[in-house]
């Protein structure tokens, strides 16, 4: 009985969302005041059914409900109860199911806040949204239902979840993933509405702001998410594959990453609106493109839902109506909302449309790597594949320029900047990270490259500390005082900045000073990489809830002293006689040791491979000091006040 | 601003548009495809560093200790049903000399070893790629997978799928 009520509430809020693309827009046409005050209601009682239909789907997989083909597919009764409720989104259909429900979350949290903004725009971005939601809710319905019932002959026991899947990043990562993705869906709502009503001005950008820069730390956060899960449940030490999927995630962070720095721009100088208006229907487009690579089998990646060409073509009818119908009002209608505010070319304006025009072309270089095989093949001239080679050559130089960039640009004033504002800072932090990074350098051997990318990590953070000085050390009040005045908004830049250079000096120190050994070890014997010695003590058999597992003790020794005690395991998964190998990792600030345990061979002898990563949680720590700088930003003071005010 | 002028900047905006489109083509056209088929990135470079452990001895094999000849590197598993399908050919293969070395991919070395011993070993030799890391290096997507490696040790040929009767005129033709 619970899923059928799954299901109906399901379609019961298709026809709520469709009375919200449809009714609040006729409102606005008839100037009908009644008309656009249903979309407050419309909304909640449409996410009401959706989260009342997500709870139906978890009680199915709390209750081991095999009788549902979804639950039966993936989940078991063996399954923790934890990876039993993540388990809902460990498929297509349940993930999907998230989707709409974090969409229907942000459309209620829009029309909770809809009181800040002019009567007849609220209503209409709702609406904006009511679409999107009514194109995904008939996307769930009518080609991947989650509450398809195995009616009489349910099985007795489920096939499991996927092994890989089984892990606490599962649980976080994609429902935080797709507040990210989803969130965009405002930015994008905002954006068309601005094109129905010609209403685009400074105050729309104020609006528009918090929503992206919310969805942007938590995009932020959950590819942080995505790519530590990766690094140690793959159990190869990896981080990033430019693996499609991922690009696909990559693509809206950076295309929303452009979308935050042109929003402050159009609200602060009244500039770029047409331009900003694109972006926001571009990254929302990357987002649903996202979609479409993962779940409808044009791409082969490791990330992709069972194929399946209906998904497919419904997918991409989504993105003809959402993309192309945006794109024609933007065709016909941004003539009206284009700006003619000039400014000087040492303007902020000019570093920050630089930042864009890097940013974009990031986006369309990582577009093509991902889209070059299949456009190729589509032109009939044969399949190829384009791997991280491609990206690392043509991506880390623009990134690399762009940060130097990002480096400088704040230090700028709108409209123009006297040169000796840029002059003294530059010249200061170009010789002090040049020494400083030389001489880490020259002590730890780490060659050009690491130079480079170090040098330019501490004159971004010179320049920053420079900037923040500069506002705090003028005027009559002390520095804490007039530190503390400065607004949330311009920490939570310097966070997200320093966040990139964190990122930076990880990415580059683990790609050119890691260690790793494959070697051939029996309890007693030991290895040495990198300065540790790895003893490996022992073997034993363990037994999980759902697993049994062959389980090592290695210590990790330097200069005699125990560092500490890895566990790397390798697990036989019972439902569907799966091996999966769990690495073992020590983290720290300055380096990982990371063991994982490769084949049993002769007598009680293991292949096992032993890393040893420099500053790979910097990398992470980086992602969480964006998300935490974009969160700071949201809260900005200026973001609550009303319309008008 | 003239007429002219203004009728340029309202067709400009519509390129956006017009891109998107021209993608929705190319994706239509992929939907449904047959996205295994990929030739390899390989093709005309040496075999990639590795160091993996031999079923047969128990030594660590790396690039080094392939064999100068003219060979077949042979991505297998006991897992893999097309495997079976392949395995006689490959052990005819062998029997006429063709030096055949076999990865053992993602797979368990017991079950490996008595799948040899069932069937015969038409290999010289048998490397475990447990964790599949060697796999990744090759670009591989699945078992079988048939790589042909000539005489000055350059990828020449990959084929997805099983060797047989059918294609091993085009695979020896690259076998020099």
């Amino acid at each position: 009985m619970l899923p059928e009520i799954g299901q109906f509430s399901l379609i019961l809020s298709l026809f709520f969302a469709i009375s919200l693309a449809l009714v609040p827009l006729l409102g606005y046409w008839k100037n009908n005041q009644l008309l656009l005050a249903t979309a407050r209601p419309l909304t909640f009682i449409m996410s009401t059914l959706v989260l009342m239909s997500f709870i139906v789907l978890s009680l199915s997989f709390l209750m081991d409900d095999f009788s549902v083909l979804y639950v039966s597919q993936t989940s078991n009764s063996q399954l923790p109860i934890y990876y039993k409720f993540s388990a809902l989104w460990g498929g297509h259909e349940g993930s999907l199911l998230l989707w709409v429900l974090v969409l229907c979350g942000w459309s209620s949290a829009v029309a909770l806040k809809i009181r800040n903004l002019p009567e007849d725009i609220g209503p209409v971005v709702l609406a904006i949204l009511g679409m999107v939601c009514s194109g995904f809710l008939s996307f769930l319905i009518f080609t991947s239902s989650p509450f398809i019932r195995l009616l009489p002959d349910s099985p007795i026991d489920g096939g499991d979840l996927n092994p890989l899947l089984q892990d606490f990043g599962l649980i976080v990562h994609p429902p935080v993933l797709y507040m990210g993705y989803v969130g965009f869906s405002v930015a994008f709502a905002f954006a068309v509405a601005a094109l129905i009503t010609g209403n685009l001005n400074a105050a729309w950008a104020r609006w528009a702001r918090p929503w992206t820069t919310a969805s942007w730390a938590f995009l932020t956060l959950g590819i942080t998410l995505g790519s530590w899960w990766a690094y140690y449940e793959l159990g190869w030490g990896g981080w990033w594959f430019w693996d499609p999927v991922e690009n696909a995630s990559f693509m809206p962070w950076l295309a929303g990453t452009a979308l935050l720095h042109s929003l402050a721009v159009t609200e602060k100088r009244g500039v770029f609106k047409s331009w900003t208006v694109l972006l926001a229907i571009f990254t929302f487009s990357l987002s649903l493109l996202g979609a479409f690579l993962v779940r409808s089998g044009v791409l082969t990646s490791v990330h992709s839902f069972a194929a399946d060409s209906t998904r497919g073509i419904f997918i991409l009818v989504l993105l003809l109506i959402f993309v192309g119908g945006s794109l024609l009002l933007y065709a016909i209608r941004a003539v009206q909302v284009r700006s003619s505010v000039s400014f000087g070319v040492t303007g902020r304006e000019a570093w920050l449309l630089l930042n864009n025009i890097l940013l974009t072309v990031l986006t369309l270089t990582v577009l093509l790597g991902t889209l070059y095989p299949l456009l190729f093949d589509a032109l009939g001239l044969g399949k190829i594949s384009v791997g991280a080679p491609y990206f690392n050559s043509v991506f880390t130089p623009i990134a690399l320029l762009l940060i130097v960039f990002m480096g400088v640009g704040p230090l700028s004033k709108w409209h123009n900047t006297k040169l000796n504002v840029f002059l003294l800072p530059c010249i200061i932090s170009m010789v002090v990270s040049v020494l400083i990074s030389g001489s880490l350098v020259y002590a730890y051997d780490l060659g050009l490259l690491a130079w480079l990318s170090l040098s330019i990590a501490f004159w971004v953070v010179c320049l920053s500390f420079s900037d923040w000085f500069s506002k705090v050390s003028v005027g009559t009040k002390g520095i804490i005082p007039r530190a503390r005045q400065l607004p949330r908004n311009y920490y939570g830049m310097l966070l997200a900045h320093l966040g990139i250079v964190v990122s930076l000096v990880g990415v580059v120190l683990v790609s050119i000073n890691s260690q790793e050994s494959m070697v051939r070890l029996s309890p007693g014997e030991q290895t040495s990489v990198a300065g540790y010695e790895f003893r490996f003590d022992r073997l034993e058999q363990v037994q999980g809830p759902n697993y049994v597992s062959d389980k090592a003790q290695f210590t990790a020794y330097k200069n005699g002293q125990v560092v500490a005690l890895l566990y790397p395991e390798k697990r036989l998964f019972n439902a569907r006689q799966q091996v999966m190998t769990e690495a073992a990792l020590d983290a720290g600030f300055t380096r990982d040791l990371y063991i994982s345990l490769g084949e049993k061979l002769d007598g009680d002898s293991w292949g096992v491979r032993v890393y040893v990563k420099s500053f790979v949680r910097w990398i992470w720590l980086g992602g969480l000091l964006m998300m935490v700088g974009g969160l700071l930003a949201t809260l900005d003071k200026r973001y609550q006040r009303r319309a008008g005010v | 601003m003239t007429m002219r002028h203004r009728l340029i900047k309202k067709a400009l905006l519509f390129i956006p548009l017009v891109l998107f489109l021209i993608l929705g083509i190319a994706f239509y056209s992929q939907l449904g495809k047959n996205t295994q088929y990929m030739p390899s990135a390989l093709i005309g470079q040496k075999v990639p560093a590795f160091n993996l452990i031999s079923l047969n001895s128990d030594q660590i094999i790396t690039q080094d200790d392939l064999p100068n000849t003219p060979y077949l590197i042979n991505f297998w598993g006991t897992w893999c049903p097309a495997c079976h399908v392949e395995h006689p050919f490959l052990t005819t293969l062998a029997d006429d000399g063709v030096v055949i070395v076999g990865i053992d991919y993602k797979d368990e070395k017991a079950l490996a070893k008595q799948w040899l011993e069932e069937k015969g070993d038409p290999y010289l030799m048998v490397l475990m790629d447990e964790i599949g890391h060697f796999g990744v290096d090759m670009g591989i997507t699945g078992a079988p997978e048939t790589f042909v490696v000539n005489s000055s040790g350059a990828i020449v040929y990959r084929l997805q799928g099983v060797v047989s009767e059918s294609n091993w005129s085009t695979i020896q033709g690259y076998l020099k």
